[in-house]
């Protein structure tokens, strides 16, 4: 990565910020993003992508207030690099991901009651039970790819069925559809526009079980679909929100998952701690978020002319929020690039924060929980038996293929 | 130009408090976390979607805070220590410019 200062007249845009060409979509950079992030984090508060045309963020401070800060800052004009307010979107937008205040209230309220902790801790018991299983059938085997064997399964299993999908399909559809969509969150660059391309039959496929005939009756699709009968929803917002749930809710699971299931197989006497303790898991599971968040980066708008860290931006100006830089800023967390599980890692940015932080957190932080405490009461240890392979995508990292040894405790 | 100085009173299930000196824009469970006020775990860290920030804001205070939001009362519903007329998530209450003492009653469990 190269960082120069740019002449005033070459880059009116960006008169007094430091200007990189980093790529942070560039495999390179994916395969280890943290020293690109700490280069990042030096350069200043604020920085301009010359490649994107785009600002950037990569500090704790700077990133939380934008975030709390949504009518400064909006995500109406698209979470990506393209600006749905002067560019066609790829889709037709999300009306709660890509909305703002107030039409994002409306959508956002049915959403947060569903998600919320009071609705979600229903589902723990059948969790927790299914957790009991998978880690009797890896532990049977010995050997794994921790990736479908496990990482995988198991959102596959339990997040596929509270919201009431069919089976069938699950495996081919589901991830490649979140890839797509979590593309989508930098530029339209080749790995997006392969991805969209392979994923025609996943579209197709998602768009059948988010009717209201292929749902359960009680699970959270349908609820969905009551919340329209109340009048809450428009009718056909109903199956838009049950195709949120499906797209935003599978690939970050599973790549928390596996981010976890590294974090611990290169650290083994955070692992001996966690097995020592097992009711630990939802404080390890934080630390893991932090350490190697799912979520490393994406994009607002600002909706006027508006100062950012003493750099004056441009009304309709796109900046990049990189908050998996965040989660390791040394001005925030001290031994940022410790792993710890003993660390108070609450405040982490790796579900966002403000009126569009991750809806699905509490699930996610719920099914992450069940299966780490399910592996820390069973398993004494575990190893990585060869390099594991990393799964490019635009704004989430996570791996295709971990091989691993399990030995039950 | 400086901020009028306002303060936020925690009050522990057990009758003790403490009084914190902030200025307009300050949050309440970000304030509380910032001064190691027990009680307040917000796991969320501020999105409104936990509800384990919940406080009772007393009576006098309401004035100095905006309402509850559309989300917020949904989200109030999921209170682990039940939900009163009174109750708010500390991370949507902020001080308004001018505001007087607020008071919060910190709930005996949040998860």
């Amino acid at each position: 990565m190269s960082s120069t200062l740019a002449p005033d007249a070459a880059l009116m845009s960006a008169p007094n910020a430091p200007v990189t060409d980093f790529d942070p979509y560039a495999d390179a950079v994916l395969d280890d993003p943290y020293p690109h992030y700490e280069r990042l984090r030096e350069l200043g508060p604020i920085f301009y992508l010359s490649r994107y045309g785009a600002y950037g963020l990569a500090r704790h401070a700077e990133i939380d207030s934008v975030l709390r800060d949504s009518a400064t800052f909006c995500s109406s004009a698209g979470v990506g690099l393209a600006n749905f307010h002067v560019e066609t979107p790829w889709r037709k937008p999300s009306i709660i991901l890509e909305a703002d205040p107030p039409l994002h209230g409306r959508t956002r309220k049915v959403v947060a009651g569903l998600l919320a902790p009071a609705n979600i801790n229903k589902l723990r018991a059948t969790m927790e039970r299914e957790a009991e299983l998978l880690v009797d059938r890896v532990l049977a085997k010995g050997h794994i790819d921790a990736v479908p064997d496990l990482c995988a399964a198991f959102p596959l299993k339990v997040f596929a069925d509270a919201v009431g999908i069919p089976r069938d399909g699950r495996e081919e559809f589901l991830l490649p559809y979140g890839d797509m969509v979590f593309n989508a969150f930098g530029p339209v660059n080749e790995r997006f526009k392969v991805c969209l391309d392979k994923a025609q039959g996943a579209i197709a496929w998602i768009a059948e079980v988010c009717k209201r005939e292929n749902l359960t009756h009680d699970g959270l699709g349908a609820q969905l679909y009551a919340a329209a009968d109340q009048g809450l929803l428009d009718p056909e917002e109903a199956p838009m929100l049950v195709r949120t749930l499906l797209s935003a809710g599978l690939d970050t699971t599973v790549f928390t998952l596996c981010n976890a299931m590294m974090c611990f197989a290169r650290e083994p006497e955070q692992w001996a701690t966690l097995h020592a303790q097992p009711t630990m898991a939802r404080q390890a599971l934080e630390e893991v978020l932090r350490f190697e968040s799912t979520f490393h980066s994406f994009y607002r708008t600002t909706t006027r002319e508006v100062e950012v860290a003493g750099v004056a931006l441009p009304n309709e100006q796109k900046i990049c929020v990189f908050i998996g830089s965040a989660n390791r800023d040394p001005r925030r967390w001290p031994d940022a690039h410790k792993f710890d599980v003993n660390r108070k890692a609450n405040g982490n940015l790796a579900f966002g924060t403000g009126v569009h932080g991750c809806a699905g957190q509490m699930i996610a932080r719920l099914e992450g929980e069940v299966l780490l405490a399910a592996l820390a009461r069973r398993v004494k240890s575990l190893r990585l038996e060869s390099a594991p392979v990393i799964h490019y995508n635009n704004s989430v990292r996570g791996y295709d293929s971990m091989p691993m040894s399990l030995v039950a405790a | 130009m400086t901020s009028a100085t306002s303060q936020i009173t925690f009050i522990q299930p057990d009758g003790s408090a403490r009084t914190i000196a902030v200025v307009a824009g300050a949050n309440v469970m970000l304030t509380a976390l910032a001064n190691g006020i027990a009680g307040i775990v917000a796991e969320c860290g501020g999105a409104a979607m936990c509800a384990t920030c919940h406080v009772y804001l007393n009576e006098g205070s309401a004035a100095f805070v905006a309402p509850v939001s559309e989300v917020e009362n949904e989200m109030l519903e999921s209170a682990a220590s039940g939900r009163r007329e009174n109750s708010r998530l500390g991370c949507q209450v902020v001080v308004q410019p001018g505001a007087g003492e607020i008071v919060v009653q910190i709930p005996s469990h949040q998860v």
